[in-house]
């Protein structure tokens, strides 16, 4: 295995919310004890439903929130125990991409001081090689020098995507985590961003976190892909394993859920009934096993464990052993 | 296609906006008919005028600025742009209803399921409170919510988005419309709901023998749902045909193109096929073809003349120049 730029353990993350005329602290678990990594220059691909912890843990990874517990072990260094000067020079080595152009976007400032922000933060430039270095950026993401001075309203939602992706690559960052990147996008906008992330990634030798909720994006940019429900991950493996043959009930739900483009394919009838838990007062044992058709008599007693089904693929599923 | 069969027919729809001295033509000529029982698919992307079309059948275009320009919308023989307020208001809700993308935004927050279900019983029906209720609570029982009598008493704030979303298909569907108008009903729910939802509008389908309009910009929706698909483009149909033939055989280069952007469960491509450019700006709309600017198979006639639909093969239906003259009269 290559060697691995991040590595997460036991990571979790509790929000606290209080409830009721006696202010009774309640919790919403919405990491609770996730484990991952992810190699350089690799793909992982986090994919999961509303509320199933995913974009929590792409802001816990980049610190723009603290976790409650467990460790991120980025190049070999945990997180958690760097001071504040430390970690403000370890920023520029991971970036994020955000779901909505249009919010991401401060609409006071032109392009030029939105993508060299960054990079005047990081001391990587001084003012007078800024505006050239933004030009390149930009021209790298498929937009023209003569966008420098334009505000974000002057740009449609597609690029204005390209501007937070020039932004994101302004202190040249190992790490990029995607969140949603194309969601807000339309499908032939979408296909352009998802051919210029893979492009990018080759060129400058980008690892990325892309979280989403469309398998379909997921299966085309990811190397391997892990599958999230109600604050833990079920299942993660290569790609190709995963998607031929899904072990998790809840990976084989979710993938038969999605349409195909065949009219005359019958999806298979494994629709899932019910709705998501609350993740307040998660489900005992199992988290899936209200909803899960092979609950054996011990899933809603005892949790299972996430472990090595076979080489790079793990399930936390009592049906494997 | 026996014309008796025929339950909707829209003929050469035009319907424009008018903002800050500007026309903006959102919908420039469109053209299509369900039949009875069918399920007709409107695919397109942001700003195409897949909602203005339904909007438009329901004349529910706020004017100003929209106004329904030109076209007619016959409706089980009798044209919906002719009718006076009080007709089209009897028909909305009873024989042509409509559920939307956010059911949150269409229910009343301040009202209970049960009264706002009861409320277009009573209306529509002509019935007391007490049948009223009862036929909401077996509407609700249909679409397959438990403890029917309790959601009743609940409030939409309380119900998760799919449940809500039943709620809506329930309360449209009790009145039992010849067509439904469906507009994204599943983009703002997980997949998991949003597998369940189509399979409870299938079902729906077949139980009161209802006709859908279907608009989506899922393929994957209207692979699933629909016999007949329209690609809509910048206010106009380029492409109807069957499901089969438009997924097997997509003909104009926008379908082409859009076919070829989606990332696909089923096969791996290494780049995903691109339409350059950008969708035109409705006030500004390209001269002839309006999608020749971004067309990689335009010719001489693209940007002069707008393409008259031609039928390539049997129920299929092309705006495109490249398909001209197949029919014979090119």
């Amino acid at each position: 295995m290559a060697e691995s730029l991040l590595e997460v353990r036991g990571l979790k993350k509790y929000f606290p919310i209080q409830k009721g005329w006696w202010k009774e602290r309640l919790y919403i678990r919405a990491v609770d004890g996730v484990d991952l990594s992810i190699s350089r220059g690799e793909v992982l691909g986090l994919v999961g439903e509303s509320g199933c912890g995913k974009t929590t843990v792409g802001r816990l990874i980049l610190k723009l929130i603290e976790p409650t517990e467990g460790e991120i072990i980025f190049e070999g260094k945990d997180l958690s125990k760097l001071d504040k000067k430390e970690i403000h020079s370890l920023r520029r080595s991971f970036q994020i991409i955000f779901q909505d152009p249009f919010a991401s976007l401060n609409p006071r400032m032109t392009v030029a001081e939105i993508v060299g922000r960054p990079m005047e933060i990081h001391g990587l430039v001084d003012r007078y090689q800024r505006d050239e270095r933004v030009a390149q950026l930009l021209e790298s993401v498929g937009l023209q020098r003569e966008h420098l001075y334009r505000y974000p309203h002057e740009f449609s939602g597609g690029q204005r995507q390209r501007i937070g992706i020039a932004r994101a690559l302004a202190t040249k960052p190992k790490l990029i985590v995607a969140d949603e990147p194309t969601s807000a996008l339309d499908v032939s906008v979408q296909a352009q961003i998802l051919n210029l992330m893979k492009e990018l990634k080759e060129v400058f030798g980008l690892t990325y976190l892309f979280i989403s909720h469309n398998i379909g994006v997921i299966r085309h940019l990811s190397d391997r892909v892990g599958v999230m429900y109600l604050g833990k991950v079920v299942e993660m493996g290569k790609k190709k394993g995963l998607f031929q043959s899904p072990l998790h009930p809840y990976t084989k739900a979710l993938l038969a859920a999605v349409p195909t483009l065949d009219p005359k394919k019958k999806r298979e009838e494994v629709i899932l009934e019910g709705d998501v838990q609350s993740p307040i007062n998660p489900p005992r044992g199992c988290r899936f096993h209200p909803r899960c058709r092979y609950a054996l008599p011990r899933c809603p007693k005892e949790e299972p464990l996430f472990h090595f089904v076979e080489e790079d693929r793990s399930v936390a599923c009592h049906l494997y052993g | 296609m026996g014309k008796e069969n025929t339950l909707l027919s829209i003929k050469n729809l035009r319907t424009h906006f008018y903002s800050r001295g500007h026309t903006i033509y959102a919908l420039d000529g469109v053209s299509f008919e369900i039949e009875k029982g069918m399920t007709f698919g409107l695919v397109g992307e942001t700003g195409c005028g897949k909602s203005v079309t339904a909007l438009s059948i329901l004349r529910l275009i706020p004017y100003p600025p929209g106004k329904i320009v030109q076209g007619e919308i016959h409706f089980k023989g009798r044209n919906l742009l002719r009718l006076s307020e009080e007709e089209i208001r009897s028909i909305r809700g009873k024989e042509i209803s409509m559920i939307f993308q956010e059911p949150m935004t269409s229910l009343n927050p301040v009202f209970r399921i049960g009264d706002q279900m009861m409320e277009v019983i009573m209306l529509h029906q002509k019935v007391g409170k007490p049948v009223a209720y009862e036929r909401a609570v077996e509407m609700l029982e249909r679409v397959h919510m438990p403890d029917a009598r309790k959601i009743m008493r609940q409030f939409p704030h309380q119900l998760s988005g799919g449940m809500r979303q039943r709620a809506m298909i329930a309360m449209e569907l009790s009145c039992r419309p010849y067509l439904l108008i469906a507009d994204e009903p599943t983009t703002a729910l997980d997949v998991t709901i949003q597998a369940q939802i189509l399979r409870l509008l299938k079902e729906m389908k077949k139980e009161f023998d209802t006709s859908i309009l279907l608009i989506t910009h899922d393929l994957g929706v209207i692979a699933e749902m629909c016999d007949r698909v329209g690609v809509m483009y910048a206010g106009s149909i380029v492409e109807e045909a069957s499901v089969e033939d438009i997924f097997k055989d997509p003909k104009h280069p926008y379908t082409r193109g859009l076919w070829g952007a989606i990332p696909r469960m089923e096969e791996e491509k290494e780049t995903l096929s691109v339409i350059p450019g950008m969708v035109p700006d409705l006030s500004q709309p390209p001269t002839g073809c309006k999608f020749h600017p971004r067309c990689t198979f335009r010719f001489e006639p693209c940007d002069r003349f707008v393409p008259p639909p031609a039928e390539v093969s049997e129920g299929h239906f092309v705006a495109c120049f490249l398909y001209q003259g197949k029919d014979g009269n090119g």
